[in-house]
């Protein structure tokens, strides 16, 4: 993939996430009006309907919200078994993810890793955070 | 309850498609011999049908079904609501021919899914699309892996059981015992599913709806034209749909489904509550999925629905009849159950059930549901 191209993955709208996913910088949108964060991008806030939206680096730190093991062939790129979850960044948003690393459960701690791929800018998994389990257990979304 | 007996819109006519291996028709023509059926049993015919329903059908669905059947209707809708639509093209029918714009209205669907091996477990989604940026890089068994996550989540948040969601697959085996046209008769216990293979964790695959070929439909008319017709009509007391979310990061809570939306809407038109319901056709896509729905439709409490389905109280005999045709899970699966539902709750309303037949069914539910817990629809229907 050329440069050019990478730079240009995704829509429009989402182009900005992925090139900071290209600096492993998880970019979220935090709306200026009413500071609520945001994820994925939208040109507007969806919790007050602002126009002022911008991009702001997350911490990178989750919570676990669900999770399930998938043990069946889905496409030829993935080899199973492997983990699929939920999980709610710290600044409140919910992404689908890949658990990796150790063991892992509902409620417990998790910080983003970047998954280098052919073709496309790294993507964000998350892997647990050794430390003790679950500051929130998601349900304050 | 509702309105005055000389209004109102009924379902004069019901039928399924071939059902199972379907070698000998196209979906089209599947469409065609459960159409004329329906009608038979409302007393008309094709020539009397001015409004069309149509989901999964092809591009631009009602168009090419219309064509196919010789109709040119007045009304049509193929809206995309997934395997929610049928029901929510009650809702749309009803709304249309209460305002005089249909008389006759025509819903149907078939597929042939298990013969043409078309089902795959990655979303087909367009590649600038957010589902294949945020969603598809990861790899979930799609629907499977969403449905997962959602059962995960609710045995998390309410210590649901494998066990419970067992007890929901072998309620759905015992009616599908008693329903000659159905899949999977054979015997089929809680230890059964919970040795059956894992495919996404916590859901094994006897916890997941069959794969087949089916279809049905059903006509919608109003009172005057309803009073003609073959046999018993059923009134539609109230329908009611929503959405919540296209990607499952998106679902404002994982254990509450949009269910509580179009079930608020439909008994509120109904002017029912779920303890006058005799019986429920809830949308047994996955085991979780109908526990999810008694909870959402307000049955039992967020939360309690585990407890509920468990010492066989939706099976046969059992305090709330639920999948009584055997459900997505053991009768029959197109992809989209929804019309079929709607055509066993007919069928029970009637009382044409033979060993299945809930004694004395009065007003019955038949409950949609699309995508990922994405969508729902909500049929309230009575024998008057």
């Amino acid at each position: 993939m050329t440069d050019e191209a990478r730079l240009s993955y995704g829509d429009p709208i989402t182009a900005p996430f992925w090139q900071g996913a290209e600096q492993h910088r998880l970019l979220i949108q935090c709306c200026r009006t009413c500071g609520a964060h945001q994820f994925y991008p939208r040109p507007f806030c969806l919790n007050c309907q602002s126009d002022l939206v911008e991009w702001v680096e997350a911490a990178g730190t989750a919570t676990v919200y669900s999770l399930t093991t998938v043990r069946l062939p889905v496409s030829p790129e993935f080899n199973p078994p492997y983990r699929v979850a939920v999980v709610q960044l710290d600044e409140g948003p919910r992404m689908l993810t890949n658990i990796i690393g150790g063991e892992c459960r509902i409620g417990d701690c998790v910080r983003v890793q970047w998954r280098e791929r052919n073709g496309a800018p790294p993507l964000p998994v998350f892997e647990p955070v050794a430390s003790e389990p679950g500051h929130n257990d998601g349900q304050t979304a | 309850m509702g309105k005055g007996s000389g209004e109102g819109v009924y379902i004069a006519g019901v039928a399924e498609t071939p059902l199972g291996e379907v070698y000998d028709h196209s979906e089209f023509s599947m469409v065609a011999v459960a159409a004329r059926e329906a009608l038979a049993e409302a007393g008309m015919t094709l020539r009397d049908v001015d409004a069309l329903f149509v989901n999964y059908m092809g591009e631009e669905g009602s168009v090419q079904l219309g064509e196919y059947l010789g109709i040119h209707p007045r009304y049509a809708d193929s809206s995309d609501l997934g395997g929610a639509a049928f029901e929510a093209f009650v809702h749309h029918a009803m709304v249309a021919i209460n305002a005089s714009r249909c008389e006759v209205a025509l819903i149907a669907f078939a597929s042939r899914q298990r013969t043409r091996r078309g089902r795959r477990h990655v979303h087909p989604a367009d590649p600038l699309s957010l589902t294949a940026q945020f969603d598809n890089p990861y790899g979930p068994a799609m629907p499977i892996s969403y449905y997962a996550l959602v059962a995960a989540r609710h045995m998390y948040e309410y210590g649901t059981s494998s066990e419970q969601l067992a007890e929901v697959a072998v309620a759905a085996r015992r009616w599908a015992q008693l329903n000659p046209k159905a899949w999977s008769r054979d015997p089929l216990t809680v230890e059964d599913v919970l040795s059956s293979k894992m495919v996404s964790d916590p859901l094994h695959r006897l916890d997941c709806c069959l794969i087949t070929d089916g279809g049905g439909v059903v006509i919608l008319t109003n009172a005057a034209r309803a009073r003609n017709a073959a046999k018993r009509s059923i009134r539609v007391l109230g329908a009611g749909e929503g959405h919540t979310h296209w990607h499952l990061s998106q679902m404002p809570d994982l254990t509450i489904s949009p269910g509580v939306i179009s079930s608020r809407e439909a008994f509120g038109m109904a002017g029912v509550t779920p303890s006058d319901v005799d019986l429920v056709e809830p949308y047994d896509a996955f085991t979780i999925s109908v526990i999810m729905h008694l909870e959402d439709l307000g049955f039992c409490k967020k939360g309690e629905g585990g407890a509920f389905v468990a010492a066989g109280r939706l099976g046969p005999g059992g305090a709330l009849p639920c999948m009584t045709s055997g459900g997505g899970l053991s009768y029959n699966h197109p992809g989209a159950l929804g019309i079929l539902l709607l055509v066993e709750a007919v069928r029970q309303l009637r009382r044409e059930c033979g060993p299945r037949q809930v004694p004395n069914a009065q007003i019955a539910v038949a409950h949609g549901m699309g995508g990922f817990f994405s969508v729902a629809s909500t049929v309230v229907l009575a024998r008057e």
